[in-house]
């Protein structure tokens, strides 16, 4: 009966671990996914903004749309390679 | 705001561009640079992981190529509908392709040959490579202008709806 209790009381830490990593592992992708999408919903409201009033330079504001929004996006990605790495390796 | 600058902005609802669009130049870009840098990634990731490094580090490669296309597509197919639908299509495109690579990988995840260090590395690593790359071309012929091949075929049109007049 002892030991029972022994494996019961293991195997709860060991849940409890895993339910702990999952948790951090969704926080830190989730918190990592707000901030590039505030940002890129700021930059391309910014973009459209420019190409209405100035559509003879629509090309130049998509090509640094284009960019910055890749940029930004390496933020999130980031926080993506860290989740994996808590979550699954 | 005036009722004549009113007048003189499009409405980003009716703005559309029918002419070639530039994201598709910078994503093919892309796409080419990360095929001739893409081996010297995997080559190093074999180098540090092994056998798994390099199978992992192929598959980001091509999550991260994948990914810049498809955000040039969003885009371009965007751009040509509506402004609106542009902006639309960037914001809903971010949040599907952020779902798209966390399903490549949980489909791999209990995969034999899968390493997550090298993979996140690469994805990473290759990502920022990448735009780095282009940033440095873009840049460049943006500050010499003069140097960059012509393309008459290159010119955006940009095709706006008269403002109505309940504005």
């Amino acid at each position: 009966m002892e030991a029972f209790s022994i494996v019961v009381q293991q195997a709860d830490a060991s849940d409890q671990q895993n339910i702990e990593a999952a948790a951090g592992a969704g926080l830190a992708y989730g918190l990592a996914a707000i901030g590039p999408g505030i940002g890129i919903g700021y930059l391309v409201g910014k973009s459209v903004e420019a190409m209405a009033r100035q559509p003879e330079a629509a090309g130049m504001v998509r090509t640094t749309m284009f960019l910055g929004i890749a940029f930004t996006e390496a933020l999130a990605l980031i926080g993506f390679v860290v989740f994996i790495l808590l979550k699954f390796a | 705001m005036s009722e004549a600058a009113q007048q003189s902005t499009a409405s980003p609802l009716t703005t559309r561009f029918d002419g070639p669009a530039p994201e598709w130049s910078i994503g093919r870009d892309m796409v080419r640079r990360g095929l001739l840098a893409g081996p010297i990634i995997v080559a190093l990731c074999a180098v540090i992981w092994g056998g798994d490094g390099l199978w992992s580090s192929l598959y980001g490669v091509a999550i991260v190529l994948v990914n810049f296309a498809l955000s040039a597509a969003l885009i371009a197919v965007g751009a040509r509908i509506s402004l609106a639908v542009m902006m639309g299509a960037v914001l809903f495109g971010y949040l599907i392709r952020l779902g798209l690579i966390f399903a490549a990988v949980w489909f791999v995840q209990d995969e034999s040959w899968i390493s997550f260090p090298a993979l996140g590395a690469t994805i990473i690593v290759t990502h920022l490579g990448l735009l780095a790359w282009e940033l440095r071309h873009v840049s460049l012929s943006l500050a010499f202008p003069g140097l960059k091949p012509e393309d008459p075929s290159a010119t955006v049109s940009p095709t706006a709806a008269p403002p109505s007049d309940n504005n």
